[in-house]
């Protein structure tokens, strides 16, 4: 308690931290009492929902002093760049408009109830009074979403689906006013509001999606290497955060670290894990003298960089930018909804108008023909349509959610379901992207030498280690106890075990990706490690070509590891493909008719994420990968290519009957309306019932993701 | 008609309570940790007296 009361709120630094792993109560109570427990944190709070904690704790604790903190109770921890860190919530803007539709529905419903059950005189005009006094405000402030949303449209000169929404309400508001005013017998404030209560609904739940989605890949982002240790002029090596590097620093990265920023090497000599930014799956050697690039992986042994280029001036900068210019085909895509409503909109004001002036040809008064074409207004406002495609989508995602699989949004789902055409990255994408264990070789050890080596690997922060770490622990075996354990970096783990000398170490003889364990005088056992195919990967190739889609292999990795893969595979492949290649290969596809999805994970891909007219990438992609891609899976399984294209398809289906559903309830109210027999109450009813139909067709798709 | 001019203000009071409610939550970041909200009433460690409530 004395601690934290020396801490005042003044010289509290607050920290967010990014914990993917946390998903249930006893997680997030470990991680907020493993960090209130750690000297100078003041309070740390976790929100579940956005996967991070929020610590306040004395400037003399860094973050990497937390996400060790963190690591030692189990939980992987990335320090969050600083611009993520308020969380952009697509639905709250629209929560608040909804609650007020709502209650103001609610409340003119039950007023509007008397009016129809029968009250009359001047009990029906206080009650049309008080609608409107409700009613006018509420539609005013409610509406404004649908009315910006039309208006930008309509000073573009385009239409989309807010026109008529915005139209129909705007008239029926208005014209309801006057019948109130001259004391009439029909007001439309209860249908305008339930119409911008359920169309407010749909929007919302569209809204809830993109947040979830993008809530959840944002959790993924690894945000690695926010910062470097740098050594000062007096040798002491200091943290400094990625935009605080300058070039003519001197960076110290340890083994696996990544990169901060692009440099020469002026100390040391080690392998560089270069997957994310070139494709290729064997490190590279890089000695004094040689360019190393932000974004690669130190593997081996830690090194001395000279800061050559930081921030926008970095090769990783540059992929960024042949990005952007990628990324404007897909932005071209109109809506469906927007698409229907370019033919629906025209077609429901022609349809009033004409039946406005038939009734006014037929000799009825102005008022009477002005009554009629609101009706048909009112009645063909595309409420059910409003709520067919969101609700349909948003039951899908959630549904691809609970299978690991997230969509960042719903124009997504539509392009994905049009695919033919798949294109998918090797390293990362097609394999795992990182180096696994032999597992004949883990077969061939004795429990004991197993324990030994689990225990040794479980020491060392090395990639390899960790990777032998994992699949040991995942086979079962328990760490055997071991004393003077010391990490040589560059060489391996060494300790005793009993009575004998023991170690995990780089082999003596060097070639491909191995490690060493020895136990005492017992021969040396010889673990190599390889990139593997993700599993299911025959199963998933398979199922998407009974979808219809041809999938080939597009990668930057050189001629031999594709050539393997393909073998594997039995896909055709490109090799040796720069970003704009692989980019280029998109757009020919597309010129010859195809609608392409690419599949990748890397920083190379990303033009060509961009360019596709969908794209998916694996969790374990780079983050450019993950904000480029329109969905991502985080199962290792392959088997989410051929879910994701199936939901979406079932998707489109169901959409496609809810447009029928909707235009079907139109073609038998509309009729009426304009034979002026469509009464305020008829009509609230059959949109009530609509709308439910279509909601209830939708919550099908629920089972749809096999 | 005297029951109506009672009821009517009554039934919108309560409803205007309601939204006032909603409004009040959604001001008061209620609604920024759904998940987190749900798992927290599980949690037990009523050790911590005082302090942690934030």
């Amino acid at each position: 308690m004395n601690a934290l009361a020396e801490i005042t709120a003044q010289d509290q630094v607050h920290t967010v931290l990014s914990v993917p792993g946390m998903h249930c109560a006893s997680c997030m109570g470990k991680v907020e009492r493993g960090l209130a427990a750690l000297p100078g944190v003041a309070r740390a709070r976790v929100n579940l929902s956005a996967r991070t904690v929020s610590v306040a704790h004395s400037p003399g604790l860094d973050t990497p002093d937390l996400v060790a903190a963190l690591s030692g109770i189990g939980f992987k921890a990335q320090p969050r760049r600083d611009e993520l860190a308020p969380r952009y919530a697509a639905v709250r803007p629209l929560l608040a408009p909804l609650a007020v539709a709502f209650f103001a529905a609610m409340n003119v419903m039950t007023l509007s109830v008397s009016v129809w059950a029968g009250a009359d005189g001047a009990t029906r005009s206080l009650f049309h009074w008080l609608s409107a006094l409700i009613g006018v405000p509420a539609i005013a402030y409610a509406g404004q979403p649908f009315f910006r949303s039309a208006w930008s449209a309509l000073s573009k000169g385009r239409t989309n689906m807010d026109v008529p929404i915005s139209i129909g309400v705007v008239i029926a508001t208005c014209l309801s006013l006057y019948e109130t005013a001259s004391g009439g017998r029909d007001a439309w404030f209860d249908g305008a509001l339930m119409l911008l209560t359920f169309l407010l609904a749909g929007r919302v739940l569209d809204a809830m999606m993109r947040d979830r989605a993008r809530t959840g890949v944002d959790a993924l982002l690894r945000q690695a290497a926010t910062g470097a240790l740098v050594v000062g002029d007096d040798g002491t090596p200091r943290w400094h955060k990625t935009q605080d590097l300058a070039p003519a620093m001197l960076m110290r990265v340890a083994a696996g670290e990544r990169l901060a920023a692009d440099g020469e090497i002026v100390a040391g000599a080690s392998r560089f894990d270069q997957a994310l930014l070139t494709g290729e799956a064997a490190p590279v050697v890089r000695r004094t003298g040689d360019t190393v690039l932000a974004g690669t992986l130190n593997l081996d042994s830690p090194v001395d960089v000279r800061v050559s280029q930081v921030g926008r001036d970095t090769t990783l900068a540059e992929i960024a930018r042949l990005m952007e210019a990628a990324g404007q085909g897909r932005s071209r895509y109109v809506r469906l909804a927007d698409r229907a409503s370019r033919l629906y909109a025209p077609a429901v004001h022609t349809l009033a108008a004409l039946a406005t002036l038939g009734w006014l040809v037929a000799g009825a008064g102005l008022y009477q023909a002005l009554v009629v074409g609101v009706t048909v207004l009112i009645i063909t406002c595309p409420c059910a349509l409003g709520l067919a495609v969101p609700v349909a989508q948003v039951v899908v995602s959630g549904a691809l959610m609970r299978a690991g699989i997230m969509v960042k949004d719903g124009s997504a789902l539509e392009r994905l379901a049009r695919v033919d055409r798949a294109l998918l990255d090797k390293t990362g994408t097609l394999t795992l992207g990182r180096p696994l264990p032999d597992p004949a070789a883990l077969a061939a050890l004795t429990a004991e030498e197993a324990a030994v080596c689990l225990a040794l690997a479980s020491h060392s922060g090395h990639p390899l280690s960790r990777a032998l770490a994992d699949a040991l622990a995942a086979a079962g075996h328990r760490a055997a106890p071991l004393v003077d354990v010391a990490e040589v970096p560059g060489t391996g783990v060494f300790a005793r075990w009993n009575e004998d000398s023991v170690a995990l170490r780089r082999p003596q003889v060097a070639g491909g990706m191995a490690s060493a364990l020895a136990i005492g005088s017992r021969p040396d056992r010889l673990i190599a490690y390889a990139d593997r195919l993700r599993p299911d990967t025959a199963e998933a190739l398979a199922r998407l070509d009974r979808l219809g889609i041809e999938s080939s292999i597009l990668s930057g990795d050189n001629h031999a590891a594709v050539a393997e893969a393909a073998r594997q595979t039995g896909l055709t492949a490109q090799w040796g493909a720069t970003p704009a290649a692989k980019q280029d290969a998109i757009v020919r596809l597309q010129a010859a008719g195809h609608k392409v999805l690419m599949v990748g994970d890397g920083l190379n891909d990303g033009p060509a994420l961009a360019a596709a007219d969908a794209s998916i990438a694996p969790g374990s992609a780079s983050d450019v990968g993950l904000q480029a891609a329109d969905v991502v899976f985080v199962s290792d399984s392959l088997l989410a290519l051929p879910r994701a294209v199936a939901a979406s398809r079932a998707t489109m289906r169901v959409v496609r009957q809810n447009f029928a559903l909707a235009i079907g309830y139109n073609i038998l109210a509309v009729p009426l309306a304009i034979a002026g027999l469509l009464t305020p109450l008829i009509a609230a009813a059959a949109m009530s019932a609509s709308s439910l139909i279509v909601v209830a067709n939708s919550l099908r798709l629920a089972r749809a993701v096999r | 008609m005297n029951g109506l001019l009672f009821l009517i203000p009554v039934a919108l009071g309560l409803g205007l309570l309601g939204l006032i409610g909603f409004f009040w939550a959604l001001r008061h970041g209620q609604f920024d940790d759904p998940d987190g909200a749900a798992s927290r009433i599980l949690l037990d460690d009523d050790d911590e007296e005082g302090e942690g409530r934030n």
